[in-house]
């Protein structure tokens, strides 16, 4: 055991230094990302909010705006036209199953287990962001699914569809990193689900996810066209050939949906990751 | 192999206002078993939780195994093994899910991890429960397996915090004889016990720590000999209150009557001769005497010489001897109580 320790590589003042390789630190990500799915199966109302609700979402907004109520300016029917945006509505709310996983790990006596392991810290943020890019995904499906049940039509082709899906993906991804951020720094897990009503609803609602902006007073619509949440939504529009009435906008990023969706992914994934890191690292310190 | 695996070097840790630890100190030698003896609220959580690198303490300096916990706290992560006071398994994974998720975060993966796991539900009689959610388990199963996550990667210095507190006589056993079978294999232990039996049972060397110091340390038998005193307890045939003033005399103290008038206890000096001298005076007294014991000091003794206070919540500690005796601190303080009534 001694000469294990000896073994270990050195700094240039002689102390001992644990190097861990990529494998070492992919394998313990792997771990705990396959621990959350197990969570999920044991409890699967987990997953209501990305199974249930899509369901019921699609099915309200097309029903009951989806009959006129809602004229989309240039046209195009509101079904084609609300996709985008309820797939963006649930991914984004979804979210909030991070912040809320992990100030239940915090509560819970295995964070301890793991503090003392020579595990790569880390991977407990990166399995639970994983975990909950795969429950997302299992979304985006369902969202899809019900799309083509009530209606939904795209006329584009397979290539751009899936880049569309992945584009609101990766948002809802960065942002999990600030339900991350959000989460470890919760009292408690009930604490954490409260962020989803009072910071993901409006950042979802005030979007052109569920109406064209046009019809907000002009300050809101100011709001909406630089929400991140309606670039992303033009953007898969764009990609789907479907009804984007934002196009229309003289905003930059309505005009570079794509380009903007994609700007805030990495701005928000590159501010709100190191963050959390850090708030692991101090809220596991005493 | 270091010849000392773990070391506290003046421990202080505070909590907001509250004082942990006030500079604690102590070392245990490779391959021995040290109890960190004391009530709750002693400081011996903080103490191991610094040791095991899950607090810094305000000053002072600590070494695992060689390795300064401070200055490299995830190489001694590789070195130990730690079973915390409050189990820290996953609820909602099976007991050898839990297992196979300890090794793989500690680098034994696959096979070898599962294999491990086996072994291990084996040993500690888990192997039945092996595959049920951990939310399920009782609280002697938790410990359990909670013992067994720290041994999964066989690692030379365990720290083991209070592995037997809430648990039944039972189950208090078993884990005891899982204790046992581990010194033998060559471990470094620091066992936390407000136990002292426990510490008796299973400790090489006992630091006593009281308010976040240490108050005394030695091995068990050196701190029974600094608490001079032993115990004396007669049962008369009949209840006779006045017995008391009878023996008071020959044992230089106060004594206590238990409340049927049939049990006298005593603090007494050993002497040669003395439960002859009690039982010829008794009789003389014309008092019938059942039965008479005198019962050199426990730890208890022990703990209450050193801090003039009773072990608050002691009571379950000696229940896995089954026997009143495990508690003379409390036998003292009613003692004392109970002779002012006797006197009056």
């Amino acid at each position: 055991m001694t000469s294990a320790i000896a073994q270990q590589p050195r700094d240039a003042a002689g102390n001992r230094l644990i190097t861990r390789s990529l494998a070492e630190r992919a394998s313990n990500v792997v771990s705990m990302t396959r621990r959350n799915l197990v969570h999920i199966s044991r409890e699967p109302m987990q997953l209501s909010d990305v199974t249930i609700q899509p369901v019921l979402f699609t099915v309200l907004f097309v029903y009951i705006f989806g009959g006129g109520a809602i004229p989309i300016p240039n046209g195009g029917s509101y079904t084609d036209f609300i996709l985008a945006g309820l797939l963006a509505l649930n991914l984004t709310t979804s979210t909030m199953g991070t912040a809320v996983g992990l100030a239940t790990d915090l509560h819970e006596g295995i964070i301890e287990r793991f503090r003392v392991l020579p595990m790569w810290r880390p991977a407990v943020l990166v399995g639970r962001s994983l975990a909950d890019l795969l429950t997302a995904s299992l979304c985006a499906l369902v969202v899809a699914v019900t799309g083509l049940a009530v209606g939904w039509r795209t006329s584009a082709n397979p290539l751009p569809i899936i880049a569309g899906f992945a584009l609101v993906l990766f948002f809802a991804y960065s942002l999990s990193w600030v339900a991350a951020c959000v989460g470890l720094n919760s009292k408690s897990p009930e604490s954490a689900a409260s962020f989803g009503f009072i910071v993901l609803f409006p950042l979802a609602f005030v979007s052109n996810a569920l109406v064209p902006t046009q019809h907000m007073p002009g300050w809101l619509q100011a709001i909406a066209d630089w929400n991140p949440v309606s670039a992303v939504t033009a953007g898969a529009r764009q990609l789907w050939d479907n009804p984007n009435p934002s196009a229309s906008i003289s905003a930059w990023p309505m005009q570079h949906p794509i380009e903007a969706s994609l700007a805030w992914s990495v701005l928000i994934l590159a501010v709100a990751a190191p963050l959390a890191s850090r708030f692991f690292r101090r809220r596991t310190t005493e | 192999m270091a010849d000392t695996m773990i070391e506290a070097d003046g421990l202080v840790k505070n909590y907001g206002e509250t004082r942990a630890l006030g500079g604690v100190s102590f070392s245990v030698p490779a391959g021995s078993v040290l109890g960190l003896l004391g009530p709750n609220g002693a400081g011996k959580t903080t103490a191991v939780r610094i040791l095991t690198t899950l607090a810094l303490p305000d000053a002072g300096r600590a070494r695992v195994a060689g390795i300064d916990v401070l200055a490299h706290p995830a190489a001694v992560r590789k070195q130990i093994g730690v079973a915390a006071q409050d189990a820290t398994l996953d609820g909602l994974l099976t007991g050898r899910q839990n297992l196979v998720l300890v090794g793989e975060l500690s680098g034994i993966r696959g096979a070898p991890a599962r294999t491990r796991a086996a072994e291990l539900l084996e040993l500690f009689e888990l192997a039945d429960a092996a595959d049920r959610v951990v939310k399920g388990y009782s609280g002697g199963m938790r410990r359990r397996l909670d013992l067994a996550a720290s041994l999964l990667t066989r690692p030379p210095v365990l720290f083991l915090d209070e592995p037997t507190t809430g648990l039944d006589p039972v189950s208090r056993q078993r884990v005891w004889d899982v204790i046992r079978e581990l010194i033998g294999s060559g471990v470094t232990v620091l066992l936390t016990t407000q136990y002292l039996d426990e510490a008796d049972a299973l400790a090489d060397r006992i630091v006593v720590v009281n308010h976040g110091q240490v108050i005394a340390e030695g091995k068990p038998h050196e701190l029974k000999e600094r608490s001079r005193s032993a115990h004396v307890e007669v049962t008369l045939a009949e209840p006779r209150p006045e017995a008391a003033e009878v023996i008071a005399p020959l044992v230089g103290g106060r004594v206590s009557v238990s409340a049927d008038g049939l049990h006298l206890g005593a603090a007494v000096d050993s002497a040669p001769g003395l439960a002859t001298a009690l039982v010829r005076a008794l009789d003389q007294a014309g008092m019938l005497v059942d039965n008479i014991e005198v019962r050199q000091p426990s730890l208890d003794d022990v703990f209450f010489a050193l801090t003039g206070a009773v072990i608050p919540g002691d009571t379950n500690g000696s229940g896995a001897k089954g026997t009143g005796a495990g508690q003379p601190g409390q036998g003292a303080a009613t003692a004392e109580r109970e002779s002012e009534g006797a006197q009056a």
